[in-house]
């Protein structure tokens, strides 16, 4: 067995003529082969948009839904630590950008160097992500059910100065006020273990939870004719917390979470190909790899580029 | 290494043992093979075989509910079943079917290639397609799901059955799908041979494209969607839980955002083989060539903007309802242009009833009904009626097991000759067609009667109202498992007892019939001359071999 499929690697080596060593044996030229791989990587890069469009989308659902949860909740990330992670990302798409030039040109130092100063933002990325997600995880600044704040926003120093003040009070409050928000007036707020039974597969979980409707915390249903639209700013009052500021962060660590597995993808990418340059592989006639790893940090790039004004600089 | 000395030899060159069967061999030579025939073989192997699981659950079912109370599930074991007929059905069969395990074989040879553009991903997409198959498998083995296939919120977060394992087996059973799509697309833009422009294309091929379309664009959405619902398991994110301030219908727009393009993942493909038989086997070129072309492009792009029928009754505004409801009448005109320019092309037709055409009528009937039907439930009034009741799993067990199953089984027939070298009896093939088309309508005919007079899905007994309906059902159930215990015994019989194959039994004229049965290892010794695949006037039919063969030189040029 193993004889034979020598015999035929050697066949297929042997049968086609001048190949250059990187071609793939179901390809014509070259020229093809990079061509088709390129736009394969330009496909793959479609379904990553797609992929983060449903982030998106939740976003701007959640921040037409209800502004003030973003308004407020927003204040708790850090503005300077977003700005810088924004440049080294710029950055560090300038060196990508350049090492393929250098790839292109043959110029193995510059590419080997470039690669590494790429790797380097990255790590400086992920590193500055990391002191931002430790304040957020020791401050309760976390997700659904996790949400249990020891600080006020705008407070991003390791000083809890403004904080403490009755935050207990504050949640259990939160709670009720979030069970009163939807319950008609007068009604007796709903408490959430009363909700409404579900049909056993979910098939209708609750008949008022439209896109265009949607409500905050789920109760008895309002009595026809009324209007779920209420005025926030009266609700809570111009100095109260909106409720349900713990779905910000949900949003907050989805999008950023999974940007951040996306930089950790890409400094894979881009060690394998810091990897195969310094062995010297990519010259002129083949540099598909750095080209499409390229690529792929330019859109990790893009995406935070996004990220950054959606989350941090809201107004 | 040997070369076949004629395309068109009459013989096949079984004797030389240089086909891609039997190019090296062993084990391994499959495992790490990067042949796409290959992988599609593995393919189907793995499909036919879960074809095969899923049965068992809709057996199940209907054993079920032959009667009324309790026969042989609990009522939560029921839950399960269901929900596992689905979730293995369409995960694991209904969408990889047509794509991944015929296309796969036939798409490079149709094209005149040595392989698809991205050989290494091919055989990734398959092992992610094993992968996904055992998260399905070990979701059964602990304790099941009973969410339905769909994972509705809120239910799906609370519920302790193994949501987690099913919906991470369904995101990389997505990633396969779209390393697949990815493939076709680069395929077809980068590997067409010289002289094929795009309208010379066989329909099937344009069929391909636009369902890897579809799966390029609509997976990943799906994957961000079950993403976010192991999210909320694991972590309480509240995106989608209404008790943390989540919005449940938001979930059901994420997932029919893909869920209902994947229902074109389905049929797409389908259409396209449907396409093939039609014109091959009524000795005919196809009728409106181009129409059929764009109709699949147009079916891939509407099929974006109508998701949200499937939200009638969860509280959409009365606006969206029907813009999704006319959107969603406008889908029914490029599917209708695909059967008139089909039946087109069967007129005034030499029609031959072979297995793969009878399984093209049959398909064209039941789609027909279950596109007809489908109208019922995209207006508005009359879906308040009819949503989750019977008439809904009848309407998409006509388009999805009626269609795309049927045409499965008929491409499946069409091109068993050239993936395996040998015929299948043909008595033995229209009579399972046949059982096929009968168990099949008495199956799901009924639950339409039943459906319309409030019979809900998903519910483990019934009302003595329906009992006649159920029980004529279940009947058919057992005719239609029948029938494919019969397909499995002739076709496994064909591969040790059957006759072997000539190069083009059905007299088509694609390229995948100008190569030997089954095809060398590179498909092609030399690239082929592409013409115009529907024009059958070169072959003329050889009482020799059965087969169909090039006209004698001097017969062409005078
Ligand atoms: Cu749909």
């Amino acid at each position: 067995m193993a004889e034979e499929t020598l015999t035929t690697a050697q066949s297929h080596g042997h049968g086609h003529g001048e190949h250059p060593p990187h071609l793939a044996h179901h390809f014509e030229s070259p020229g093809q082969q990079f061509d088709a791989c390129k736009f394969g990587m330009w496909i793959f890069l479609c379904t990553e948009v797609l992929m983060f469009s449903g982030l998106f989308c939740a976003y701007a659902v959640y921040r037409a839904n209800h502004p003030e949860i973003f308004l407020y909740a927003h204040k708790y990330l850090d503005t300077n630590l977003g700005a810088i992670n924004t440049a080294v990302l710029i950055c560090s798409s300038f060196t990508m950008a350049w090492a393929v030039r250098a790839a292109q040109k043959g110029q193995q130092g510059l590419l080997i160097g470039l690669l590494a100063l790429t790797l380097l933002g990255g790590f400086g990325f992920l590193g500055i992500k990391y002191i931002e997600y430790e304040h957020k995880f020791h401050k309760g600044l976390l997700p659904g059910a996790q949400y249990n704040p020891t600080v006020t926003p705008g407070d991003h120093g390791n000083g809890d100065k403004h904080a403490e003040m009755g935050d207990h009070e504050l949640i259990t409050s939160e709670h009720d006020a979030g069970n009163a928000h939807t319950a008609p007036p007068g009604a007796a707020p709903a408490r959430h273990d009363e909700e409404p039974a579900v049909a056993p597969t979910g098939v209708k979980p609750t008949e008022q939870t439209g896109l265009e409707k949607t409500t905050l915390p789920q109760a008895a249903p309002p009595p026809a004719g009324r209007s779920m639209e209420h005025d926030h700013a009266h609700e809570h009052g111009m100095t109260g917390r909106p409720n349900n500021v713990h779905l910000f962060f949900g949003i907050y660590f989805a999008m950023t979470g999974l940007h951040g597995i996306h930089v950790l993808a890409g400094m894979a990418f881009i060690a394998w190909v810091l990897k195969r340059s310094i062995a010297g592989e990519f010259g002129p006639e083949y540099f598909t790899p750095v080209d499409l790893v390229g690529l792929y940090w330019h859109l990790v790039d893009l995406i935070w580029i996004f990220l950054f004004p959606l989350l941090y600089l809201i107004h | 290494m040997t070369t076949i000395s004629s395309s068109y030899d009459p013989v096949p060159e079984l004797a030389h043992g240089n086909n891609y069967l039997t190019h090296t061999r062993g084990v391994l030579s499959w495992l790490f093979t990067l042949d796409h025939k290959r992988i599609g073989v593995m393919y189907l192997v793995g499909i036919l075989g879960s074809f095969f699981l899923g049965g068992v659950f809709a057996v199940l079912v209907r054993t079920e509910l032959l009667f009324q109370g309790e026969q042989v599930l609990t009522d939560d074991q029921y839950n399960q079943m269901f929900t596992l007929h689905g979730a293995v059905m369409t995960f694991l069969v209904i969408i990889p079917g047509i794509p991944a395990a015929l296309g796969n074989f036939v798409l490079p040879i149709m094209l005149g290639a040595k392989d698809v553009a991205f050989p290494r991903l091919n055989l990734a997409s398959f092992y992610l397609w094993t992968l996904g198959a055992i998260f399905f498998l070990a979701v059964l083995a602990s304790g099941g799901l009973d969410t339905g296939w769909t994972f509705y919120t809120p239910y799906s977060i609370e519920t302790n059955t193994a949501v987690i394992g099913a919906t991470a087996g369904a995101f990389i059973l997505g990633f396969s799908s779209i390393l697949t799509g990815m493939n076709f697309i680069v395929s077809i833009h980068q590997l067409r041979p010289p002289g094929m422009t795009w309208f010379k294309m066989p329909l099937f091929l344009w069929a391909l494209y636009a369902t890897a379309i579809i799966q390029v664009l609509a997976t990943p959405v799906l994957a961000i969607t079950l993403l976010l619902l192991i999210a909320e398991r694991t972590f309480q994110v509240g995106i989608f839980d209404p008790k943390l301030g989540g919005d449940p219908v938001l979930y059901q727009h994420f997932f029919w955002f893909y869920s209902h393009p994947a229902v074109y993942i389905m049929i797409l493909p389908a259409m396209g083989v449907i396409s093939e038989l039609v014109s091959v086997f009524s000795r005919k070129h196809i009728f409106g060539y181009r129409f059929i072309a764009y109709s699949s492009i147009a079916i891939a792009l509407f099929g974006f903007l109508v998701w949200g029928h499937h939200m009638f009754t969860s509280g959409q505004s009365n606006m969206m309802n029907m813009i999704f409801s006319a959107l969603t009448f406008s889908v029914s005109i490029p599917s209708a242009i695909k059967v008139f320019n089909w039946l087109a092309t069967m007129y005034k037709g030499s029609i031959s009833l072979a297995t793969p055409m009878c399984y093209a009528l049959i398909f064209i009937f039941l789609f027909g009904i279950g596109g007809l039907t489908g109208l019922f439930l995209t207006t508005l009034a009359t879906d308040i009626q009819l949503h989750d009741t019977y008439f809904v799993v009848a309407h998409f067990h006509y388009v999805m097991m009626g269609g795309t199953m049927i045409a499965f089984f008929g491409a499946l027939h069409y091109w068993w000759p050239k993936m395996t070298g040998r015929m299948y009896s043909e008595m033995w093939g229209r009579l399972a067609a046949f059982l096929v088309f009968v168990g099949f309508n008495t199956t799901f005919f009924p639950q339409f009667v039943a459906g319309s007079q409030g019979m809900p899905r998903r519910y483990a007994d019934y009302k003595e109202m329906y009992a006649g309906y159920h029980f004529v059902s279940s009947i058919g159930s057992y005719i239609m498992a029948v029938a494919f215990v019969i397909m499995a015994c002739y076709l496994l019989h064909s591969l040790f007892r059957g006759r072997k194959a000539p190069a083009n039994p059905w007299g088509a004229n694609t390229l995948e019939w100008h190569c030997s049965s089954p095809p060398p290892h590179q498909n092609f010794d030399e690239q082929p001359a592409v013409g115009d695949c529907y024009d059958y006037s070169g072959l003329e039919y050889d009482t020799a071999t059965d087969s169909y063969v090039p006209k004698s030189r001097t017969a062409v040029t005078t």
